[in-house]
C-alpha cells in the first residue's frame, strides 16, 4: 500500500524530468543534476522532521522562522564571538531541539492546537531575528572562511555530489529506520492513528508526540546552518520564508495525511526530490520565475486530486468484485 | 395490534378542553382514535432479532411508558420511530397512511419529536438558536440575515409555556441538565410536535427537576400531545404513565393498562425468561485478593466510594444501570481518568497508577467497553495490535523483529481461534467477536494478574460469545482475577462467581451465586435494597 504510492510518485518524477529533459537537455547536464541535488538535499533535510510531526497529526509552522533566527545567531557566534565553528553548530542543534521541545510541550501538556502553537513561533521567531540584527543582513566579511564547516555544508564529493546531498541521505536512511522498524516509530503511527487506543495500551504519548517535534527541531537546527552557509548572508525579514510549506509539501506528496497516522520517509524524499524538479522546470523552461508558486501548487493539487480519484476507483473495484 | 385501545388509553377526565388545535376535527370524529401505529413491526440485524412483532399504538394525548431492560430493543424501536432505521418487517400507518418504513423527515413531518438521553443541542448557540436551527426567521434579500426579533418572539411563549426559569438569548453552555432538556421540548413544541419521545429523561435530574418534568408532561398531556416515556425509574412510570408498554427480548410481553400499573408488575414482565445455562464452574475455589479497592472515587459520582476485594480465579460481575459509574471505576482503576482518592492493592502491595502504564507493569489490564475506539487501532495488522502494549519485548536494540512479532501473533491466533486469514490482516476487517479476540490476544501475550472486561461481548454474535466466555474462565482458572462489567442481565447472571451491583456511584449489593435472581440484580440497580434480605451482603465499608 505505502509502496504503491511511493512508486506511483517516483514514475510522476521520472515523466516530469523526461519531459523537461526533452525540452531543454540542460536539465541532464551534470551541473544542473549536481546543483539540484543539492537544493534536494537543503529542503529535504527539515521536510523529514516536518514527516514526523505529521504523522503525529500535528503541524509545524515556525520552521522558516527558525531558520533565520538561528542563522543571524549562528553567524554572529561565528564572526562577532568567534567561536570554534563545531561548537557553535552543537549549540544551534540544541537550540532548534528546545524550541522543538516547548512546542511539544505546549501542544501535549497545555492542549494547544499544534497550529496556533507554531503560528505563534512562526511570528515571534521572525520578530526576534529581526531585532537581534536591527533588521540588518547578517553575513560573513569579505575573506572570512571557515573551510572545514564550508567543506563539510557546501562541500562536493569528486567534485560533483553536494555534502548537503549526502547528508541528506543519510539523514533518510537513519530516519527510515526509526519511523519504520523502531518501537518509537511503531507508537508514533499508533498515536497518529488512534491516540486512545495507544494510551489504553500503555503507551506514553504525550512523550512520543513531544519527540516528534524535538526531531522536528533537532533536524531544523542542523538546517538552519546549511542554509546559512549556502546562502553566506541572511537578511532576517526574508530569509527562510515559507520554507515550512516546502517541507510540508514534501510531506504531504510523499504521502503523509495531515490527519495523522501515515507517510514513509521514502516517500518525503521523493516528495522533496519532486518539488525541487517542478522547481529546476520553471527556470529550464523558461516560465517566469514569478509563476513558481503557481506551477508547484498547481501540480501538487492536480497529483493529490489524481490519486484520491485512484484510490477511489480502487475502492470501486474492490467493491465490485465482493 | 393494540388489545383494546379505548380501554387503554381513555381516561377522558384528563383531557381538557382544547381552544386551539390543528388535530382538532380528528380528535372530535373518534376522542381516543389512534394517530400513530406501528403494526407487526420486526427488525432484524445480522444475527440477531432486535425486535419481532411489535404493535404499538399511540393517541392523541396519552403517555406511554416503555420499560425493558438494556437490550430489550427499547432504542431500536425509538429508531424506527424516529425514522433512523428501517424496519424489516411491518407497517407503519400515520393518521391512516401506511409506510413501510419512514425517514427522518416523514417521521417530523408526522410530528414525532425525541428528547434524547445524550441531549444534542449547540453548546456554542442560545436557545434561541437552538430551538429554531435550521428554521430561523429571516429577512430574506441578499444576505438573509437572521431576523432574532421575531426569532425571540417565537421562542419566548415556548419557554413561558413550560416554565422556564431563562431566556431566549441564554447561551446553552451555562444551562443545567435539566434546563436544556426544556431547550428540546421547546424544539419539540415549536415543530408542533404530536409525540415527544422521552429516552431515559430524569436519569440525571433531582428529585425537584423531575417533579417539573412531570409537571411539563402533564402539561403536554393537556395539550393534547402524546409522550413516551423511557425509563428504568419504575417509580416516575409509575406517578405519569396512562400504561406501560413492557418490551422483553425484542418483544412486547406485557400492556399494563393505569389501574393494574405497579412497580412489581412491571419488574415481573421486564425479568422472568428462562435463562439457557452459559454458567462454567470454576475449577478450583477462589483464592485470595488480588485487586483490593478501598474507598475509590471517580469524578462521575465523587461524594460516592466503592469499597471492592478482587479474588484470584473468580469472576466478578459488575452489573448497574447505564451510568451508574461501573466504566469510570474501570477507567480510575486502569489510570484513564485520575482517581479522585481510595487506595487500590494489587496482591497486598499499593498500587501508584498515574497512567495505564503503571497498571500494565503490574499485569493489570483493562479491556474497554469501545473497542473500536480505545481497544485497537482499527488500521493496524492483527500481528502489530496484538504488540502494541508489549512491544519492547519484541524488539531488539529498540528495533521491531518482525519474526518475533509474527510468531507470538500466531500463536495467539491459534489459541484464541482469532478467525483471519493472516496475522498482517487489518484490524479493520474483522467481525467484532475477531476484534475483541485480538484486544483480548494483547493482553493474553503478557502475564495478566487482573483483568477488567467492560461489556467484553457488547455487539458480539452468539458463537464468539461462548468463545470469550470459555475464554474467561480459563483465565480464571489459571489464576486471573476477572472483573467482568456487563449491562446484559444473561450474561452477568449466567458467566459470574459472584456479583456486585453499582447504583449511583456506589456499591449497592453484592450477591452470592446462590442468591443470583435478575429480580435481586435489577432491584439493587435500580437503588432499592432487597426487601427479602435472606443472605444479602452489603459491600465492605459501603
Amino acid at each position: 500500500m505505502m509502496f504503491k504510492k511511493d512508486l506511483s510518485l517516483l514514475v510522476l518524477i521520472l515523466v516530469v524530468g523526461t519531459i523537461v529533459a526533452i525540452i531543454n537537455p540542460r536539465f541532464l547536464s551534470p551541473i544542473n543534476i549536481a546543483n539540484t541535488a543539492n537544493l534536494i538535499g537543503l529542503f529535504g533535510m527539515f521536510s523529514i522532521g516536518m514527516g514526523f510531526v505529521i504523522i503525529t497529526g500535528g503541524i509545524e509552522l515556525s520552521v522558516g522562522s527558525m531558520f533565520a533566527l538561528l542563522g543571524v545567531i549562528f553567524i554572529d557566534l561565528l564572526v562577532n564571538y568567534e567561536m570554534n565553528w563545531p561548537l557553535a553548530m552543537l549549540l544551534m542543534v540544541l537550540a532548534g531541539t528546545a524550541l522543538g521541545w516547548l512546542h511539544g510541550y505546549l501542544v501535549t501538556e497545555m492542549r494547544l492546537q499544534p497550529f496556533v502553537v507554531t503560528l505563534c513561533g512562526l511570528l515571534i521567531y521572525r520578530g526576534i531575528a529581526r531585532y537581534y540584527t536591527n533588521d540588518g543582513t547578517a553575513g560573513f566579511a569579505f575573506g572570512m572562511n571557515f573551510p572545514a564547516l564550508e567543506w563539510l555544508t557546501t562541500g562536493r564529493a569528486f567534485g560533483l555530489i553536494p555534502h548537503s546531498f549526502i547528508v541528506f541521505i543519510l539523514l533518510a536512511l537513519v530516519m527510515g529506520i526509526v519511523l519504520h522498524k523502531s518501537v518509537f516509530g511503531r507508537y508514533l503511527f499508533a498515536v497518529g492513528k488512534n491516540e486512545e487506543a495507544a494510551r489504553y495500551s500503555g503507551i506514553r504519548t504525550h512523550r512520543i508526540i513531544t519527540a516528534a517535534y524535538v526531531i522536528s527541531g533537532a533536524l531544523c537546527g542542523l538546517s538552519a546552518i546549511y542554509l546559512a552557509m549556502y546562502t553566506r548572508s541572511i537578511s532576517p525579514a526574508s530569509h527562510g520564508s515559507f520554507y515550512e510549506l516546502y517541507a510540508i509539501a514534501a510531506a504531504v506528496l510523499g504521502g503523509c495525511s495531515l490527519r495523522g497516522g501515515e507517510g514513509s520517509v521514502l516517500g518525503i524524499v521523493l516528495g522533496a526530490i519532486l518539488l525541487q524538479v517542478l522547481q529546476n522546470l520553471v527556470n529550464l523552461l523558461g516560465i517566469p520565475s514569478s509563476l513558481n508558486f503557481a506551477v508547484i501548487g498547481g501540480v501538487i493539487l492536480i497529483g493529490v486530486l489524481a490519486d484520491q480519484q485512484i484510490v477511489r476507483r480502487r475502492a470501486q473495484l474492490k467493491l465490485a468484485k465482493t | 395490534m393494540e388489545g383494546e385501545p379505548a380501554r387503554c388509553y381513555d381516561r377522558a377526565g384528563f383531557i381538557a378542553p382544547r381552544t386551539d388545535d390543528r388535530h382538532m376535527s380528528a380528535l372530535q370524529a373518534a376522542s381516543a382514535a389512534p394517530f400513530l401505529d406501528l403494526i407487526d413491526i420486526g427488525k432484524t440485524y445480522p444475527g440477531v432479532v432486535a425486535l419481532s412483532a411489535v404493535n404499538l399504538s399511540v393517541a392523541p394525548g396519552e403517555v406511554i411508558g416503555l420499560v425493558g431492560e438494556n437490550g430489550a430493543g427499547k432504542s431500536t424501536l425509538m429508531k424506527i420511530l424516529g425514522g433512523v432505521t428501517a424496519p424489516s418487517e411491518g407497517t407503519i400507518r400515520i393518521d391512516a397512511a401506511e409506510h413501510a418504513a419512514m425517514s427522518v423527515k416523514d417521521a417530523t413531518k408526522a410530528g414525532i419529536a425525541f428528547v434524547h438521553q445524550e441531549l444534542n443541542l449547540f453548546d456554542n448557540l442560545d436557545v434561541a438558536a437552538n430551538v429554531f436551527i435550521g428554521r430561523e426567521p429571516r429577512f430574506g434579500g441578499l444576505l438573509n440575515l437572521i431576523d432574532t426579533r421575531a426569532l425571540h418572539e417565537k421562542v419566548t411563549p415556548l419557554l413561558r409555556r413550560l416554565g422556564a426559569d431563562f431566556g431566549p438569548a441564554t447561551p446553552v453552555a451555562i444551562l443545567s441538565l435539566a434546563q436544556r432538556q426544556l431547550v428540546e421540548i421547546a424544539k419539540a413544541l415549536s415543530l408542533d410536535a404530536r409525540l415527544v419521545i422521552m429516552d431515559e429523561p430524569t436519569s440525571s435530574l433531582t428529585a425537584s427537576e423531575t417533579a417539573r418534568l412531570l409537571d411539563v408532561i402533564a402539561d403536554l398531556k393537556k395539550n393534547h400531545v402524546s409522550v413516551i416515556f423511557i425509563s428504568h425509574r419504575l417509580q416516575e412510570v409509575e406517578r405519569c404513565a396512562d400504561r406501560v408498554i413492557v418490551l422483553r427480548d425484542g418483544k412486547v410481553v406485557g400492556r399494563l393498562d393505569r389501574a393494574q400499573i405497579q412497580h412489581d408488575a412491571m419488574i415481573r414482565l421486564m425479568i422472568g425468561r428462562d435463562l439457557k445455562s452459559l454458567y462454567i464452574p470454576p475449577a478450583a475455589p477462589p483464592r485470595e485478593v488480588a485487586l483490593d479497592l478501598a474507598e475509590v472515587r471517580t469524578a462521575a459520582f465523587p461524594s460516592q466510594s466503592v469499597t471492592l476485594g478482587l479474588r484470584g480465579g473468580e469472576i466478578l460481575g459488575l452489573a448497574g444501570l447505564v451510568g451508574s459509574g461501573r466504566t469510570e471505576l474501570a477507567r480510575a482503576i486502569f489510570g484513564i481518568d485520575r482517581r479522585l482518592g481510595g487506595q487500590i492493592k494489587l496482591l497486598g502491595q499499593v498500587l501508584e497508577i498515574a497512567e495505564p502504564r503503571n497498571a500494565i507493569h503490574r499485569g493489570l489490564y483493562l479491556i474497554p467497553e469501545d473497542r473500536k475506539q480505545s481497544g485497537l487501532v482499527l488500521d493496524f495488522s492483527v500481528a502489530e495490535n496484538i504488540s502494541l502494549a508489549n512491544l519492547p519485548a519484541y524488539a531488539r536494540a529498540s528495533l521491531v523483529q518482525d519474526n518475533a512479532e509474527t510468531r507470538n501473533a500466531e500463536q495467539q491466533k491459534a489459541k484464541l481461534k482469532i478467525k483471519v486469514p493472516s496475522v498482517a490482516t487489518r484490524t479493520s476487517s474483522l467481525s467484532g467477536g475477531n476484534q475483541q479476540k485480538v484486544v483480548l490476544a494483547k493482553w493474553l501475550s503478557m502475564s495478566p494478574k487482573v483483568i477488567i472486561f467492560d461489556e467484553p461481548t457488547r455487539g458480539i454474535d452468539v458463537g464468539a460469545k461462548g468463545e470469550i466466555y470459555e475464554l474467561m474462565r480459563a483465565l480464571a482458572d489459571a489464576g486471573v482475577a476477572i472483573l467482568m462489567i456487563s449491562s446484559d442481565m444473561e450474561e452477568v447472571i449466567g458467566v459470574s462467581d459472584r456479583i456486585a451491583v453499582m447504583h449511583e456511584g456506589r456499591i449497592s449489593g453484592i450477591l452470592e451465586r446462590n442468591e443470583f435472581s435478575e429480580d435481586r440484580v435489577l432491584q439493587l440497580a435500580i437503588g432499592k435494597s432487597l426487601r427479602e434480605p435472606p443472605a444479602m451482603k452489603l459491600a465492605m465499608g459501603g
